[in-house]
């Protein structure tokens, strides 16, 4: 743990790519923090930054072709400007991550076992039978049936939630203190997706690590996460507390994603999904000022300058980018019957720049 | 796996019966020379060729001449006797192949050792400079024709005519003694037969490597915590070079089936490249047919052991 108190600080953070077609700012000064022993969801559609951001966090997207500004505190460490040898310490053994799709994220040629067993003597020299020992009691963790057997199989043998219950317990096996998951239930099948996320939110409880759970669906947020950060093109619109981002969302993007949650709760109002219209930004030329201003059905003259991220819904964990006063938003996001949402655009949404 | 091996070997026996059927057919239907007449000489009488051809069984109709062929092929091991030489056409064959097993043996070897190390470190090293120039150096060579590559190996390197004569040069292999002296000869003949291969395979294993390492599961190695190294030798490497066992295979079949002919020409090798040659200028029908057979059967015993290895190098395939 750092000075501040928090596990993770990630300040500014900017991962830019550069291409033939220009430079991809796919993150574009992120900043938050991950506390101890907390949740943090972050939420965003594809190309929002959130896996980059992550991944940068190990060092994954380091590349000839990519430029890594910011800062990374993870235990008074920076991972920016930490050497490969620095990175390859923490990686899978104090920060462990785990993907969307487990039948590609296992080696197709090794049996689990093994993958399981190097991930360990990757970071502490255990014997092969110490390894083996820690590895089925950590799949018996992870609710494997017959876990001995289970060690000496190939991946292909298992199901999907099977395999992905294997690669969390492949990224537990060094006791790591922040698990980062990215989208682990989106290629799952929805009763599957319960599971994991159970199992996941049960682990941490029992393991006392953090997480930090990437996705774009925020019924998977409301279930897991203590603390939000809501992502869209390359920076965070919004973030706070999970109480504070579904009841009181300061974002029109967040009320967009609220407004197309299924909700069973509730008659459905006009008898189809509320969906956000456009298309997302650019990352190689993003909108002037607020990236979300072209989607925005509540854009205004000042939006074409960038809103910093700032506390101003009164709370001081709450922050969010967005111009609107505090009166208008709590009025803009009601929809007809009560509902959070956001309005359907009057004047057809332009395209934004820079896309063809 | 058994019940697989068991289809696979009862699969190559009927492809070689459709072959030599083929070859067979295409003899009798394109006109040819007239074996008789070819053997019987400038001075030959009507008689004479008529004696010869009652003496090969030509005068029999094709499918009592295939019938007899392949119960000597299949059940006595028996090809033949050339129609030419007179000697039994598997003593020909065998007594041919030593010298194009070696060159095909020696030639698989360095083309292997070179192109492995090229195509990985292409691959890694993506757009460095060493990859541009190894990659525009091997398509110079794929690019390049081999009895045309020969034919310089020999005017720089060879021990004869070479402009820096420090390789055994042309028919060598012929006056070579011991078995020393035979791989000596055959310096040039392999670097210049491994020179396009090494270069295809080195471009290969680059493309198969770098679709490799975009794939999710060296993501995780990584995540792992795993060294570089480790990442690439053990997890990228192992699933980049499968491919490149089914090329092996098939290209080891075809040279040992005669494709080795060009190098065999320009080095003068007597191998069975150049056997062929001659079998099909003299309409030696015993012949050719023997060494097509011989060919498809290495063809079929790779594939098969190919086929084999796959299971052993990919879990996936044996469960199938």
């Amino acid at each position: 743990m750092s000075a501040t108190g928090h596990l993770l600080e990630v300040e500014d953070l900017r991962v830019h790519f550069d291409t033939d077609d220009g430079v991809v700012k796919a993150v574009d000064g992120l900043s938050f923090t991950v506390e101890p022993g907390k949740t943090l969801g972050i939420v965003g559609e594809s190309g929002s930054g959130k896996s980059v951001a992550n991944m940068t966090i190990l060092g994954l997207t380091r590349a000839a072709n990519a430029e890594i500004t910011g800062r990374i505190t993870f235990e008074d460490q920076d991972l920016v400007a930490a050497d490969d040898a620095g990175l390859q310490r923490v990686r899978g053994n104090d920060i462990a991550m785990i993907f969307q799709d487990p039948l590609t994220s296992l080696h197709p040629f090794y049996k689990v076992g093994s993958q399981m067993v190097e991930a360990i003597q990757a970071h502490r020299d255990s014997s092969d039978a110490e390894a083996r020992e820690r590895c089925i009691e950590l799949l018996k963790l992870v609710g494997i049936p017959d876990a001995e057997r289970r060690f000496g199989e190939y991946p292909h043998e298992f199901s999907g939630g099977m395999r992905q219950r294997a690669m969390i317990a492949m990224a537990l096996t060094n006791d790591p203190k922040l698990l980062i998951a990215d989208e682990p239930t989106t290629a799952l099948d929805v009763t599957i997706q319960a599971q994991i996320l159970r199992l996941i939110d049960r682990l941490q409880e029992e393991l006392g690590m953090s997480v930090i759970m990437i996705t774009h669906d925020l019924g998977v947020i409301a279930e897991v996460a203590d603390d939000v950060l809501v992502m869209y093109g390359g920076r965070a619109v919004e973030a706070g507390s999970l109480d504070e981002i579904f009841y009181d969302p300061q974002h029109p993007y967040t009320w967009g994603l609220l407004g197309s949650l299924t909700r069973t709760d509730r008659p459905r109002s006009a008898d189809r999904l509320s969906q956000i219209a456009g298309q997302p930004p650019s990352l190689i030329a993003p909108p002037q000022g607020c990236h979300f201003r072209p989607r925005c059905p509540h854009a205004f003259d000042r939006c074409t300058e960038t809103p910093g991220l700032d506390a101003r819904s009164g709370s001081r964990s709450h922050l969010d980018r967005c111009w609107l006063g505090g009166e208008q938003k709590r009025e803009l996001r009601v929809g007809p019957e009560g509902e959070i949402g956001l309005a359907e655009r009057k004047e057809p949404v332009a395209t934004p720049t820079g896309e063809s | 796996m058994a019940r697989y091996i068991v289809r696979r070997v009862l699969w190559g026996v009927a492809l070689l019966v459709i072959v030599t059927a083929v070859v067979f057919i295409l003899f009798y239907v394109l006109p040819t020379a007239d074996p008789a007449k070819l053997r019987a000489g400038r001075t030959a009488n009507p008689q004479l060729v008529q004696q010869i051809r009652e003496q090969l069984h030509l005068d029999d109709p094709i499918y009592v001449q295939f019938w007899n062929y392949l119960k000597g092929v299949f059940f006595h091991f028996d090809f033949g006797e050339s129609y030419l030489s007179q000697a039994p056409v598997k003593d020909i064959i065998f007594h041919r192949l030593p010298a194009t097993a070696l060159l095909v043996v020696g030639a698989v070897i360095l083309w292997l050792a070179i192109a492995i190390p090229v195509g990985i470190i292409s691959a890694v090293r993506r757009r460095s400079l060493m990859d541009r120039t190894t990659m525009v150096t091997s398509l110079a060579f794929i690019s390049a024709p081999v009895f045309w590559l020969g034919l310089v190996a020999l005017y720089l390197f060879a021990s004869d005519v070479g402009v820096i004569p420090i390789f055994p040069g042309q028919g060598s292999y012929t006056t070579a003694d011991s078995f020393l002296a035979k791989c000596g000869s055959m310096l040039l003949p392999w670097m210049v037969l491994a020179a396009a291969t090494a270069a295809i395979y080195a471009r290969y294993l680059r493309s198969s490597m770098i679709d490799t390492l975009a794939e999710d599961y060296i993501r995780t190695a990584r995540a792992k915590g795993l060294p570089e190294r480790q990442v690439i030798m053990k997890h990228a490497v192992r699933a980049a070079i499968t491919p490149i066992v089914t090329l092996l295979g098939l290209d080891i079949g075809l040279l040992l089936a005669g494709n080795a002919i060009l190098t065999e020409s320009v080095f003068v090798i007597p191998g069975v490249g150049q056997e062929i040659v001659l079998s099909i200028r003299r309409s030696d029908l015993p012949m050719i047919q023997g060494i097509v057979l011989f060919g498809a059967f290495f063809i079929v015993i790779f594939n098969l052991i190919v086929d084999i290895l796959y299971a052993f190098l990919d879990p996936r395939v044996r469960y199938q």
